[in-house]
């Protein structure tokens, strides 16, 4: 089980870094779902089968689907690509850097402080998912909510067309 | 697995020899029951019963050539199909055929049938994009968007049963079907089901992705040979996989009267369920891409909701 679990690590690192690497588009989000899948097999290790399910089916299976569908409606090209490497220029890259490295230091010295945590097989299933979600998290739950409707709401806004009625002699527009 | 190694693969071997050959049969059988059902004759000249046509047109597939565009994205466009069997096969994993003919019973099994049928869009997607053709393109798109809409209620309407049984487990979930078969209790997700499997599969009426008569073929317009073999055998296992799912979940799985043994229940019901989706390709036109996309998010979204809370209503009220 912990060979799996480490496998599946390096998997989801490696892919992400093709990720941020990958210049063409579509083969970028390709080995975003195969770090969503190995993230998915992370969980899996760790005793969460639910949201192991729960990750492949929205992130892997939903989200990135969606993200494919706009790359694909934006039609990129070469130029495109050009483009993005004048902005990616090396001096921007100091400001993340030096913020990611007192992250990194932070991580190691809470790695080597504690002792390492050991993988318990203990499942967690969807009911306990559930009664956490609906308990103690109550508040997330509800803020994710508003968000969401939010994001539907400005969808909407964003989507909404004037109805145009096409005739051979008028050509007028209603709302 | 409490099986011994060697039953535990027969199991495998066994159900992948049995589902490939099914998916071949289905071409013939499709092709029958269409000729049948609209007055004509069909393939009948080689073999009995025209039978031989299945050999016909594997080899068929099998030896035309297998060709890459120039234009094409070459990983991905060789990938693309190889997804689809890949999902679609994966998804049988948790289906119960009888007792003990399980590969295996996995504490998640509906959530697994319903990542693997999610992963399924991507074949579409990518197909269509790597083919670099602006018909594919389309296809693609159409698919993708028709896929994610459906793949929601889908789910949603498998909650009902989910939450009728207590379990994620197939094999739990068609034992608690002993007294009652949940196409009863559950009529409205049994239909909504059973239209978001015929959009999952896009099979006619809602082939929408592949619509020859606007499309060519849609995503697989620039697809020959086994490339293409690859996503008709996984359209056919869509239907089986889809067939398969409705009986376990609404229709009792295995269960039946005593006098026959429990796997010919299971089959004689999948069966008719194949014949439903094949008539349903007979009878019914194509609705337009928006129509569609309209049906789906306001009449069954909507349907799925309230069937979901009256089912909780009521699960909680017995309680």
């Amino acid at each position: 089980m912990e060979l799996t679990f480490y496998v599946a690590s390096a998997i989801a690192i490696l892919a992400t870094i093709m990720v941020i690497t990958n210049y063409n588009m579509i083969h970028a989000l390709l080995y975003l779902v195969v770090s969503f899948l190995a993230v998915a097999v992370v969980f899996f290790t760790l005793g969460a089968p639910f949201m192991a399910a729960l990750e492949v089916i929205i992130y892997a299976g939903a989200i990135v689907v969606l993200i494919i569908f706009v790359i694909m409606m934006l039609n990129l090209t070469n130029e495109d690509v050009q483009q993005e490497k004048t902005w990616l220029r090396p001096k921007t890259w100091i400001g993340p850097a030096l913020l990611s490295l007192v992250l990194l230091a932070e991580l190691a010295y809470l790695v080597i402080a504690e002792d390492m945590p050991t993988i318990n097989n203990q499942p967690v299933d969807a009911r306990e998912v559930g009664l956490a979600l609906y308990g103690p998290y109550l508040l997330g739950v509800q803020l994710c909510g508003m968000l969401l409707m939010a994001g539907i709401v400005g969808a909407y806004h964003l989507g909404r067309q004037k109805k145009k009625v096409v005739h051979r002699f008028l050509e007028r527009s209603e709302i | 697995m409490e099986e011994s190694a060697p039953n535990y693969l027969l199991i495998i071997g066994g159900v992948l020899f049995v589902l490939l050959n099914v998916a071949a049969g289905m071409i013939w059988v499709e092709r029958r029951m269409l000729a049948l059902w609209q007055d004509r004759y069909g393939p009948n000249r080689a073999g009995p019963f025209g039978l031989f046509i299945v050999v016909a047109d594997s080899l068929k597939l099998f030896f035309k050539e297998d060709w890459i565009p120039p234009f094409a994205d070459k990983i991905v466009f060789v990938l693309a199909p190889t997804i689809v069997l890949i999902s679609v096969l994966m998804s049988f994993v948790v289906i119960p055929f009888a007792p003990g003919i399980i590969v295996v019973d996995l504490n998640i099994g509906v959530l697994f049938f319903l990542a693997m049928s999610s992963m399924g869009a991507y074949s579409i997607i990518l197909g269509g994009w790597a083919s670099n053709n602006k018909y594919s393109l389309l296809g693609a798109m159409r698919g993708a968007a028709q896929m994610i809409s459906y793949e929601v209620f889908m789910g949603l309407a498998l909650m009902g049963v989910v939450l009728l049984s207590g379990s994620f487990s197939l094999v739990d979930i068609v034992e608690s079907q002993r007294g009652l078969w949940f196409f009863i209790p559950q009529i409205i997700g049994f239909v909504i089901f059973f239209i978001a499997g015929v959009a999952e599969t896009h099979r006619l009426p809602f082939d929408i992705p592949e619509a020859e008569s606007e499309l060519i073929a849609g995503f697989h317009s620039e697809y020959s040979g086994m490339k293409f073999g690859m996503f008709f055998i996984g359209e056919y296992l869509g239907i089986t996989l889809i067939s398969c799912m409705v009986v376990t979940l609404y229709f009792g799985g295995w269960l039946g009267p005593d006098f026959l043994p429990p796997i010919v229940w299971f089959i004689l019901k999948v069966g008719a369920f194949l014949m439903i989706f094949i008539l349903l390709r007979a009878s019914l036109p194509r609705p337009r891409y928006d129509q569609l996309m309209e049906y789906g998010w306001k009449i069954l979204l909507p349907l799925t909701l309230v069937n979901l809370m009256v089912t909780a209503a009521i699960v909680l009220m017995n309680e």
